[in-house]
């Protein structure tokens, strides 16, 4: 299934549906890598809310996106992780480190409008 | 042919009737007689196991008068337990027993020890009774040793279950009690932890606090560790994935209060700094979550 890529302002922002194949994060990444230009949009919000597990291809793709997006000359924020799946990715070794996250959509907004009032 | 068989099956009981005489006589009726014998006397055996009691300092927690209202209670039990040979009644005695008395400070030996003392006690009288006729007194004591011992058996074990069970509770107990999740400012939690970190409770602290960021939408979380006096190499990695667990709900944590003890296994551990923010004291803590959170304590007047 395909991640819709929405933008919202200067923010793109991608919803999981639901738990996705190796192929659909991988055409996830190039989409966002692309479209981030391409909207000259200052940063992309991934919302995992959706997803009850993460294994380790998916948080690795996470993190890659973040990093290639930082090239890009944007910032990335994953938001809406689980208890469950905080719990049972820091047991298994995957923290995502680098990149934003926040609880969830609407929080990851104020903290994307916070940071851009503060760069302006 | 076959009559005289039977007949000669006869004959051979008859040659031998005091083997037959063992026989006939069942347990069970000796146990009767055996009751009897304890029912008879039961005023004078039941005074003479408080005074063994008392003379062996058994039940000190309890005074003469509690001592002799239960062993009243205890020696009928016991009787009807030998009679009824049905341990059921006196399970749920040695239950409902043991609840009442082990909140005042009953230790598991003393109630064997009375126990044991009645068995001894009735086992005495059954000599006095019986010790002109040796090979009865036998008979008596192998229908009476196996139900004894079993009654034994059951009141200990039924003292020790119950037991089991308070402190099964109240682990659970402390072990809910153990973890509150508290929200001290708009979006702001604390989370003090006292006492032993095993890696059960670690995980149960973790989940807790997990949920508690998702409930009350927490941006910052101190931990304060002053009441933990150590920490093995687990729970130090616990702590840490605690801190990395909620970084991904959007947390930031505080860990303050770290022991000097604690601060050596972090370092230990070789834990990434980087990634645990720690401050010195709780004040200290809840005031850098204040900053982080845009808040500005000011003091508007002295107190009075």
């Amino acid at each position: 299934m395909e991640v819709p890529i929405l933008k919202q302002g200067a923010v793109l922002i991608a919803t999981f549906q639901a738990a996705l194949s190796d192929a659909d994060l991988n055409q996830l990444r190039m989409g966002l890598v692309q479209q981030v230009v391409k909207f000259r949009s200052r940063a992309v919000i991934v919302d995992v809310t959706a997803m009850d597990v993460m294994d380790s291809f998916a948080s690795r793709t996470l993190r890659e996106i973040a990093h290639m997006i930082r090239l890009r000359g944007a910032e990335t924020v994953i938001v809406g992780i689980q208890p469950e799946v905080a719990f049972a990715m820091v047991q298994l070794g995957l923290t995502l480190e680098g990149v934003a996250t926040a609880l969830d959509l609407e929080e990851g907004l104020a903290y994307l409008t916070q940071k851009f009032k503060n760069a302006d | 042919m076959a009559k005289r068989e039977v007949t000669s099956k006869d004959s051979g009981t008859r040659n031998n009737p005091g083997v037959e005489l063992v026989r006939s006589e069942a347990p069970s009726e000796l146990l009767r007689e055996l009751v009897a014998h304890l029912r008879q006397n039961r005023t004078q055996l039941r005074e003479e196991w408080v005074v063994r009691i008392t003379e062996t300092r058994l039940l000190t927690a309890m005074t003469k008068e509690e001592i002799f209202a239960e062993a009243t209670s205890v020696y009928d039990s016991y009787v009807e337990a030998l009679e009824t040979e049905a341990f059921e009644a006196l399970q749920a005695y040695a239950r409902n027993l043991s609840e009442r008395i082990i909140p005042r400070g009953v230790e598991t030996h003393e109630v064997v020890g009375i126990v044991l003392l009645l068995r001894d006690v009735l086992a005495r009288s059954l000599f006095a009774k019986y010790q002109t006729d040796f090979k009865k007194l036998n008979r008596i004591l192998d229908a009476y040793e196996p139900a004894a011992n079993r009654i034994a058996n059951t009141v200990a074990v039924g003292f020790v279950q119950e037991r089991e069970r308070v402190i099964r509770q109240q682990q659970e107990a402390i072990r809910e009690l153990s973890t509150p999740v508290l929200q001290v400012r708009e979006r702001l939690l604390i989370l003090p932890i006292i006492g032993v970190i095993d890696p059960q409770r670690a995980r149960q602290l973790t989940e807790q606090l997990l949920r508690g960021i998702r409930t009350n939408r927490a941006k910052v979380v101190v931990i304060d560790i002053t009441g933990v006096a150590a920490m093995d190499l687990t729970v130090a990695n616990n702590l840490v994935q605690t801190v990395e667990a909620s970084r991904l709900l959007g947390a930031t944590v505080i860990v303050t209060g770290l022991s000097p003890e604690i601060a050596q296994t972090l370092v230990t551990i070789g834990v990434d700094l980087g990634k645990m923010n720690t401050v010195g004291d709780l004040q200290g803590g809840i005031e850098q979550a204040e900053r982080l959170l845009g808040y500005k304590v000011e003091k508007l007047a002295e107190p009075r």
